[in-house]
């Protein structure tokens, strides 16, 4: 058993801007990361971020994976990282086991944070299976880290923010976007985004889905159609696009299966994306010492993850003695930020489902 | 529509046709459907069908999905070679 301070799980923006803070205030902290580089999603986001300066606005989200990655690596006296390790076990009393390179070792920490993110939901519709057909993770991977376009032509499936950049970068990387279609009524990111693919002539289908994918050995039509306002498909509104790439940004959904298995309570509340651990105004769980930041407490923008991150650092350090230098002024001023990025319509879903959360009733 | 060409699990290869098959049969808990058909326990742990499972069982049952529980999560969350395991007990 090798024993630790404080373990963060997951080295994406919410977990790295925790282990900034919580080593700000004098603790020494162990990140644990699946993957073998740190920054998650950020890392293939190449876009500028939307929001105030606190959070990066204007920046490309690589280049602000590069600057959380930055202050975690200025600390290394204080910081240990491990990468391509998974945590595989989650226990009640602070326990937790790691898989890496082969090797399964147990470590106990006094603290631990839970920043897991998130995983892609997935539509069932007939030829879900056949090549061609992606997640907007999986395209974002091939295409801004890697460099490979997934496909000649695509059809978006999806009109949240995710789903609205994606076609747009896929644009600006010689792909022909086909057509964007949303089950929904209305387009649900932010339109200044959806505008430049009207301008641009991409043809915004709400209020449709996909029915089918048609190919033999990999895909080469998409077969949409419409919606009525009970979700159900309109017969007769049949209409088969040629491509032979489908993308799926449909939304995501909080990787709480860590939490879940330590015995935390939870709740599903399906404005935040699904199972997701209740939590105190500190953001610790049922479980004392165990605190949680970013997507896997609700799906939001890298923004909210944040200054998620930063709060919980802070106060994981205080609850081990360590109090930051300016603990008060900067826990002030990181829940005004996350009420100011949870303000206006764009947060509705986020102030709704915090509160069914919290077991409270929502004034619209 | 062939309900046969819908994959819901990827990770242990079923259908829409074998999910709906169960449920009509009475098997309306993700709990029981996961014993039956082994979705939620492949290498992804469910992160891909669980949803679509409870959205299936939700509209079958006519409940919201709030009300559908998802089954229970346990250690560990990839496969792990006993190896492994046993050679991390003798370091404790």
């Amino acid at each position: 058993m090798i024993l630790k301070d404080l373990i963060i799980i997951g080295g994406g923006p919410a977990g790295l801007c925790a282990a900034k803070t919580a080593s700000e205030a004098g603790l020494n902290i162990l990140i644990i990361e699946r993957s073998p580089k740190l920054g998650g999603q950020l890392i293939k986001q190449t876009h500028k971020f939307f929001g105030s300066e606190k959070t990066y606005a204007k920046t490309r989200g690589f280049d602000i994976a590069k600057i959380l990655i930055g202050d975690v690596l200025k600390r290394p006296e204080q910081i240990e990282i491990l990468l391509d390790a998974t945590v595989v076990g989650l226990y009640p009393d602070h326990e937790l086991t790691v898989y890496q390179y082969g090797i399964y070792s147990k470590y106990k920490a006094k603290a631990i944070v839970v920043a897991t993110g998130a995983s892609e939901k997935f539509l069932a519709f007939e030829n879900n299976d056949l090549p061609g057909i992606y997640g907007a993770g999986a395209v974002q991977t091939l295409m801004n880290l890697y460099g490979v376009l997934p496909g000649n032509s695509i059809v978006m499936v999806g009109s949240g923010n995710i789903g609205l950049i994606v076609s747009y970068q896929l644009m600006q990387a010689g792909v022909k976007v086909k057509a964007l279609v949303e089950a929904a009524p209305k387009i649900g990111g932010y339109l200044v985004h959806a505008s430049k693919l009207r301008r641009l002539g991409v043809p915004i289908m709400t209020s449709t889905t996909v029915k089918r994918a048609i190919g033999k050995d990999a895909l080469e039509q998409v077969e949409l159609v419409s919606l009525n306002e009970k979700w159900e498909m309109i017969q007769g509104s049949e209409k088969i696009i040629d491509t032979d790439a489908l993308c799926i940004s449909v939304g995501l959904s909080p990787l709480h299966q860590l939490l879940s298995m330590a015995h935390v309570e939870m709740k599903f509340v399906n404005e935040l994306g699904g199972m997701v651990p209740v939590i105190s105004s500190e953001h610790e769980t049922s479980v004392k010492n165990l605190f949680v930041c970013g997507d896997v407490v609700g799906i939001e923008e890298a923004s909210s993850a944040i200054v998620e991150g930063y709060l919980v650092g802070l106060i994981a350090a205080k609850r081990l003695g360590y109090i930051h230098p300016n603990y008060e002024t900067l826990e002030a001023n990181y829940h005004a930020q996350l009420t100011n990025l949870r303000s206006g319509p764009f947060g509705l879903k986020t102030r709704i489902g915090l509160a069914k959360l919290r077991g409270e009733d929502y004034a619209r | 529509m062939s309900k046969k060409d819908i994959i819901i699990c990827r990770c242990e290869d079923i259908n829409l046709e074998e999910l709906h098959h169960l449920m009509e049969q009475g098997f309306t808990s993700i709990e029981d459907l996961k014993r039956q058909l082994r979705i939620g326990m492949g290498p992804c742990q469910g992160a891909t069908c669980l949803p679509i499972v409870q959205r299936e069982l939700a509209i079958f049952l006519k409940k919201p999905l709030e009300e559908i529980p998802l089954p229970t999560v346990r250690p560990l969350t990839l496969g792990v070679p006993l190896k492994a395991i046993a050679k991390g007990a003798k370091n404790e």
